[in-house]
């Protein structure tokens, strides 16, 4: 059984959401949901061994898998992780619950292949977290829109086609040009697409360039980075609160991820070459973002663009090529996982109450929710990076670890700290306090157990990794000074 | 062993209260909020007065109770350092802690909030103790945004006030400000020194005094200027140096016993205790030290101009505190360190004293805070005149009170210093004592002499505030300002007790401390002193021959004379001739109307930041996210695969065509690139 627990991993809830896709129409809703909820415990209790068993010595890949898929073209369903990619399967397989629990009374309509959606879109990202084939990674990466596209494309809000239409487009060339790349690897490497082989493969300066500006194009528009991040606020509006936990807590780490195990192994020298692009790039969206996210007037948009600057920090810290540099972002990533998604649901109920994401339709909601304020309150301030909540983990070891590599750069990351707590708490003013603005806010009912638990557990894990960020960062050291390493090498051919 | 239990006894305890009062505060009643909250801070208070006969003793600690977390060659950990200057901070945090709560019983008794209440400000209690029992730059910076937070949540308790919710915002934003510059410099001490524990940075710290780093074009930068600088800078957001002062008048807008605890006695105080601990590092940069008095100064002398003015009873209060905290400041400059830890601990008690007392009047004039509907008190409060009297004095820096010893102390101290502004630190603080007598008996009179200008009919609503204090939205607001014909009366014992508690050690701390903490060794190998470079207090110690002597040499001193002249000017004018101020005030209108508009630092943020960066956020996003990036580059693309698609769309039907588009490229490209190898 151990031998396979990342295939169970990837595989249950895809299962799970074929025999929830089973249970057919509406009539069948409350067992649906009790299926899918079970799918979703049942595919996060098997990647917990993944974190109790992990070896943190190790640097290299643990509960590996290899079978042979396609030998014609030497194809192989190869799995594995490292401590860079097993915390993301972890809190991807407990993200779905809490997707799963919060479209529960909420989610009418299609319930069956609602939830069906997500399961399946956890497997397949779960496949692209462990995938160490090109091939299977790329099956992974590209199916896992599929199931996005339809939540946003038949659960979404009146704007959904535009939405779609513009992730899809900004997805088309990232997908060509990453495949193009997969291709050119597999020749290089003498016919293999073992992701693995690759870092090995020595590459001229000039294919590495190449190689990694087609990367940067495909991974950049799904992190986003500046100037690739318009279709992300357009997606969020429209899509379901379940689609903008999903969007926010995991596919926006899968861009960041591929920078971790193609670009800068895959092409060390190009990398070290081309940081500055990156870290320029990095910080236009830390800086930029903040002030476009000041002047929103929708919620939702607002936590979109401020997820783009939280993902500024990511990309930033990847690219100093230092320890605290790295697992601050891998450590950001995490962070952003929990308090994005529990700023989501906080959006979602009020959203479920009024049918508004517009600031100007609250003011005074304290007053009818002192609950959900509490909550909200510890989410926002996670989201301003306060200390003693996972959001200012990261924060604060990328910008210290800037201040290593150039004082300028950290000076521009550090101007987050103003500007996130500007547009998170004027925001929270706004919405929160004050007296009850109409007769909307009036009428709140405060948050119910469902959501109470919801929030409390997304709460809880904040609060956790902020008072105690080093069982998270402890199983990445050995593999991100590999990396390091490795990444410090030439791969230049002689 | 049993020590370091007892060290984390005394944050855990108040922690415990404020999770069991917060958590449950809708469901315990009063009684038990209060009760769990008091008892976990007398813990603490208790277990302090433990630690601190401990630490004189000779004991010490320094060591950590867990790692935090580790990365590259880095480690964090939370961690305790017990020193003199820790455990005096310990005792004065948890003594006017204590205080404060028990105040609270009666000050906050109608409020709904009660319970809330008491959880934030043992929450607070918790945060500061963390701060102040740091032994790294990490925990440091955990406790400093710790007690922001619950500032921000006490200053808009009453978060149905618009100003009460704006002002929270604002003291958080400028405060975060500060932090900017303080986390840079926590950078930098990690980048250079390879730690954040405060011993091996101390240790490491005389190496980097020549160091010199490359910050803007080819000048060299002394290290330890910058990171100084980046580092007071943290403490000029926290303890509201101008030009980062906006902040603390209007966090007046929370309830009083905060404006005590957090806003007068301990939080604001938390930069000065900085900067305190990190005298290793400052005194190895006389450039970040010239800094640091000028800043004072400045705050010292202008801060206290606008107390003048001020008709709110708590604003008159906060300018005073501003301008004290200037003082402190100016010690820093100075490199009297202990000086302004011993100003600090003065001041929380005479402060905390004042406002309290502010509060008592509060209360007895039904919250109406306006000193000019006031007058003639001390009839009816006896208990709170004459202990605002007392701490009047002891602000003012009368002889042998509180204030005197440590006041005077950094006037000698700014004296003796020859560093780069130390001659107009000197000059400001000098005139500052008049200025601070000025309003501090201006206010006495009006509130406790003369004659009785409350419960008029045409009085009962017209006190002119800044917003709307009045909102009659806050259940104990309904009340507000006496009826006409009613008579205030005095506060019941959970008031006046923590009064007459405070108002003993204001009188006679000074007299008790300026020995052992000033002119003894009791921060012997704490507190580092570069007595060659900077022998200001070195000087000022020459002079200074025992308590008693100071006292009785004061008679003799230009300090006395400017104060008694404060007090006699401001009797005059408000008590015998109220003409002349009026007078005076429409003759210098232009100063006046400077004066009234606070230098005019609220609207220059308020148009310049605030509105600029507004701006800016429109400007980037309709213009870059919205014209560019949407309208060129993006649209145009997708007109331009609207073309192809239009030509596919033959092919394929359906919403995800566009999707096996691209598969049927990605196709396309394998098999030449496949065919052109084979």
């Amino acid at each position: 059984m151990s031998n396979h627990l990342l295939s169970l991993a990837i595989w249950i809830p895809i299962l799970a959401g074929l025999i929830v896709l089973a249970t057919g129409g509406d009539r069948n809703a409350p067992l649906a949901r009790i299926l899918a909820l079970l799918g979703a415990v049942a595919g996060f209790v098997v990647t917990l061994p993944l974190w109790a068993g992990f070896d943190i010595a190790k640097a290299g890949m643990q509960f590996e898998e290899l079978s042979t898929w396609i030998p014609r073209f030497n194809i192989n369903y190869h799995l594995g992780v490292d401590g860079i990619s097993m915390l993301f399967v972890v809190l991807n397989a407990f993200i779905t619950i809490i997707v799963v629990a919060a479209g529960w009374e909420v989610i009418e309509k299609k319930v069956a292949q609602y939830n069906a959606a997500f399961l399946i879109m956890s497997g397949l990202m779960n496949g692209i977290f462990t995938s160490l084939d090109g091939v299977l990674f790329y099956v992974f990466f590209e199916a896992s829109l599929i199931p996005l596209y339809l939540i946003i494309g038949v659960w979404g809000g009146p704007n959904r086609v535009y939405a779609a239409f513009k992730f899809f487009l900004y997805t088309l060339f990232g997908s060509l040009l990453f495949l193009i790349a997969l291709l050119y690897l597999f020749i290089e490497s003498g016919g293999s697409f073992s992701i693995l082989q690759w870092h090995q493969t020595p590459l001229t300066l000039t294919a590495q360039i190449w190689l990694f500006l087609a990367f940067l194009v495909a991974f950049a528009v799904k992190v986003p980075m500046w100037p690739v991040h318009t279709w992300l606020p357009d997606a969020h509006v429209e899509a379901p609160t379940g689609g903008s936990i999903v969007l926010a807590a995991i596919a926006l780490k899968l861009g960041a991820y591929g920078f971790l195990r193609f670009s800068l192994p895959i092409a060390p020298d190009a990398s070290q070459e081309l940081s500055t692009l990156v870290v320029a790039l990095s910080l236009i969206a830390v800086v930029y973002i903040g002030f476009v996210a000041l002047v929103q007037a929708d919620m939702k948009k607002l936590v979109a663009y401020s997820s783009i600057a939280h993902m500024g920090f990511v990309t930033l810290g990847f690219f100093m090529f230092s320890a605290m540099g790295i697992e601050g972002a891998l450590v950001q990533m995490i962070s952003h996982g929990f308090v994005s998604g529990a700023m989501f649901f906080c959006i979602g109920v009020m959203y479920d109450r009024v049918h508004s994401r517009q600031i100007a339709d609250y003011g005074g909601v304290v007053n009818t929710m002192p609950k959900f304020a509490a909550l909200f309150m510890l989410f926002s301030m996670a989201n301003a990076g306060l200390p003693a909540t996972s959001g200012f983990v990261g924060e604060f070891m990328v910008i210290l670890g800037a201040v290593k590599y150039n004082f300028w750069v950290a000076f521009a990351a550090a101007s987050s700290m103003i500007m996130g707590a500007a547009y998170t708490l004027w925001m929270y003013k706004r919405v929160i306090f004050g007296d009850v603005a109409n007769e909307h806010v009036a009428e709140l009912s405060d948050i119910n157990m469902r959501e109470f638990a919801i929030l409390g557990v997304l709460a809880a894990c904040t609060l956790w990794m902020g008072l105690y960020p080093q069982p998270f960062t402890e199983v990445m050291h050995a593999s991100v000074n590999e990396l390091l390493r490795h990444v410090a090498a030439s791969k230049i051919p002689m | 062993m049993e020590m370091q239990k007892l060290y984390l006894l005394v944050p855990l305890a108040p922690l415990f209260g404020a999770i069991v009062a917060g958590l449950f505060c809708r469901v315990i009643p009063r009684w038990v909020a209060h009760t769990v909250t008091i008892a976990g801070v007398a813990i603490a208070f208790a277990a302090s007065v433990v630690i601190f006969k401990d630490v004189l003793a000779g004991n010490t600690f320094n060591g950590s109770v867990y790692t935090w977390l580790t990365s590259g060659d880095y480690t964090f950990e939370v961690g305790f350092l017990i020193d003199t200057l820790t455990a005096t901070m310990m005792l004065v945090v948890t003594f006017v802690s204590l205080m404060v709560h028990i105040y609270t019983i009666g000050y906050m008794q109608e409020d709904p909030g009660y319970n809330r209440f008491f959880s934030y400000i043992s929450l607070f209690t918790f945060s500061m103790l963390m701060l102040v029992m740091s032994n790294n730059f990490m925990q440091l910076f955990f406790g400093w945004e710790a007690v922001g937070l619950v500032s921000y949540l006490l200053i808009g308790f009453w978060y149905t006030r618009p100003t009460a919710i704006f002002a929270n915002m604002k003291a958080f934003l400028v405060n975060r400000v500060g932090d900017f510059g303080f986390i840079l410099g926590i950078g930098l001490v990690l980048t250079h020194c390879g730690t954040l524990d405060y011993a091996a940075v101390f240790q490491k710290a005389p190496e980097l005094a020549g160091t010199t780093i490359n910050i803007w074009g080819s000048a060299e930068w002394s290290l330890m200027t910058v990171t100084c600088i980046c580092l007071f800078i943290g403490a000029m957001g926290k303890s509201a140096q101008v030009p980062l002062h906006v902040w603390l008048p209007d966090s007046m807008e929370g309830p009083t016993p905060i404006s005590a605890l957090i806003h007068a006695a301990t939080m604001v105080t938390a930069g000065i205790f900085m900067v305190s601990r990190m005298s290793p590092l400052f005194e190895l940069s006389t450039t970040a030290l010239s800094f640091v008095i000028v800043i004072g100064a400045i705050t010292a002398l202008f801060m206290g101009f606008l107390g003048i003015i001020q008709n709110d009873i708590k604003r008159v209060v906060a300018y005073s505190t501003l301008s004290q905290l200037g003082y402190m400041t100016v010690a820093l400059g100075a490199s009297a360190y202990s000086v302004a830890i011993f100003h600090l601990m003065t001041h929380a008690f005479f402060k905390a004293l004042l406002f309290l007392a502010a509060g008592s009047v509060i209360i007895g004039m039904h919250h109406d805070q306006d000193i000019r509907n006031m007058g003639g008190l001390r009839k009816y409060m006896p208990i709170t005149w004459i202990t605002s009297l007392i701490g009047s004095l002891a602000l003012i820096g009368t002889p042998f009170l509180a204030g005197f010893y440590s006041k005077d102390s950094i006037i000698e101290a700014a004296k003796f210093s020859n560093i780069p502004g130390s001659g107009f630190a000197y000059f400001a603080v000098l005139a500052g004592v008049f200025v601070t007598a000025f309003y501090s008996f201006r206010m006495y009179f009006l509130v406790f002499h003369g004659e009785e200008r409350f419960g008029k009919a045409d009085d009962a609503h017209h006190h002119e505030h800044h917003g709307d204090h009045d909102d009659e939205e806050v259940a104990h607001d309904h009340h507000h300002g006496l009826a006409p014909g009613e008579k205030p009366h005095e506060t019941p014992w959970v008031v006046t007790l923590p009064l007459v508690l405070l108002a003993i050690p204001s009188v006679v701390i000074g007299y008790i401390g300026i020995g052992p903490m000033v002119a003894g060794d009791f921060f012997k190998g704490v507190i580092h002193v570069d007595a060659q470079a900077h022998p200001a207090l070195a000087q000022f110690l020459e002079h200074f021959h025992g308590a008693a002597a100071m006292g009785l040499h004061a008679f003799s001193t230009p300090p006395f004379y400017l104060a008694l002249a404060g007090v006699v000017l401001s009797w005059f004018f408000y008590m015998k001739r109220p003409d002349i101020p009026a007078a005076i005030q429409r003759r210098f209108s232009a100063i006046h109307t400077l004066f009234e508009n606070k230098y005019y630092f609220d609207k220059i943020n308020e148009t310049v930041f605030a509105g600029g960066a507004r701006l800016l956020g429109t400007a980037f996003w309709k213009g870059g996210d919205v014209a560019v990036i949407d309208g060129v580059v993006v649209n145009g693309s997708a007109r331009f695969v609207g073309l192809v698609a239009s030509v596919t769309r033959f092919f394929q039907t359906g919403y995800v065509y566009h999707y096996a588009f691209t598969m049927i490229i990605g196709v396309f490209v394998l098999m030449t690139l496949w065919i052109n190898r084979a």
